[in-house]
């Protein structure tokens, strides 16, 4: 049997172009392209729940309810949560593939990476599209002043 | 020593080099700024999966989100919460060093990094006196 070598210095090539999309290349510019834009959501969210007024410690129902009322808020939240559920979900797969070596232990760790991942999807929109700010029967001292409006 | 084995050498010299061409991170900044990288990347996402999961408790009741955000504002979170914000702020400057080595010019990564650093140091003067104000005096 004989088996052609490649002479030593012939230049890299790639093995023959699969068909379809190249999910790799787009997973690559996904990190990039939302990056980009996580950086503005994720400082401004910082800035407005850790920096305005008492920072952390003003932080309750009242407070989240009154944001997530609001449409500007809830389209912020809600394009936060997807590009930083996908992009953390896609880092930590390349973190699976360089370093569990073992075919199983890569697949178990990728299943349940996306999961989480989209298990956290749906349930965070969920709350964004059902939440109440003024649930019924609450204390009135625990929402945000509008809802004892009216 | 006849032309062909100095030739081989200068070849070896070239395969076994510390620095190979075509990477930046194999060694000092190139390296380090990759490093941590990752580590505050899975840092990040982890806390993610469970900042999601508390803020998913508006939709319970204002007294379940209220008991679970009081444990944010405790003096051993708070210092939780400056860690995490450290980390995010390396990752975002890296993350855009990072574009702009892929999209703009590789040359210049050394510097970028020490750039990530100078911005990261002045994004926490700026954050933590205020962020460590509200833990320690609220």
């Amino acid at each position: 049997m004989t088996s052609t070598i490649d002479t030593p210095r012939s230049p890299y090539s790639r093995s023959p172009q699969r068909r379809g999309v190249n999910w790799e290349k787009w997973g690559w510019i996904y990190m990039r392209a939302s990056g980009v834009v996580l950086v503005v959501l994720i400082f401004g969210h910082l800035f407005v729940n850790l920096m305005v007024g008492k920072g952390v410690s003003a932080l309750d129902f009242a407070f989240v309810a009154g944001k997530l009322a609001n449409p500007f808020w809830q389209t912020w939240d809600l394009l936060m949560l997807w590009l930083a559920l996908i992009h953390g979900g896609n880092g930590m797969r390349t973190l699976v593939n360089d370093y569990a070596t073992q075919r199983l232990t890569r697949g178990i760790l990728k299943s349940a990476i996306l999961a989480a991942v989209v298990i956290l999807i749906v349930l965070g929109t969920l709350v964004v599209f059902t939440f109440d700010p003024c649930p019924a029967g609450s204390p009135a001292d625990l929402l945000p002043s509008f809802c004892s409006a009216n | 020593m006849p032309q062909q084995s100095a030739e081989a050498l200068t070849s070896q010299q070239k395969t076994t080099s510390r620095r190979p061409a075509g990477t930046l991170y194999r060694g000092r900044e190139g390296m380090w700024s990759w490093v941590l990288h990752r580590i505050t990347g899975v840092a990040i996402f982890f806390f993610l999966l469970v900042h999601i999961l508390d803020t998913a408790l508006v939709r319970v009741s204002p007294e379940a989100y209220n008991a679970v955000i009081e444990s944010y504002k405790t003096p051993i979170m708070g210092l939780g919460e400056a860690a995490l914000v450290a980390a995010i702020v390396f990752h975002a400057f890296n993350g855009l060093r990072i574009i702009l080595i892929d999209f703009w010019n590789a040359k210049y990564q050394k510097v970028m990094f020490y750039v990530v650093i100078g911005l990261w140091v002045v994004t926490m003067l700026g954050f933590l006196p205020r962020h460590l104000y509200n833990v320690f005096n609220n």
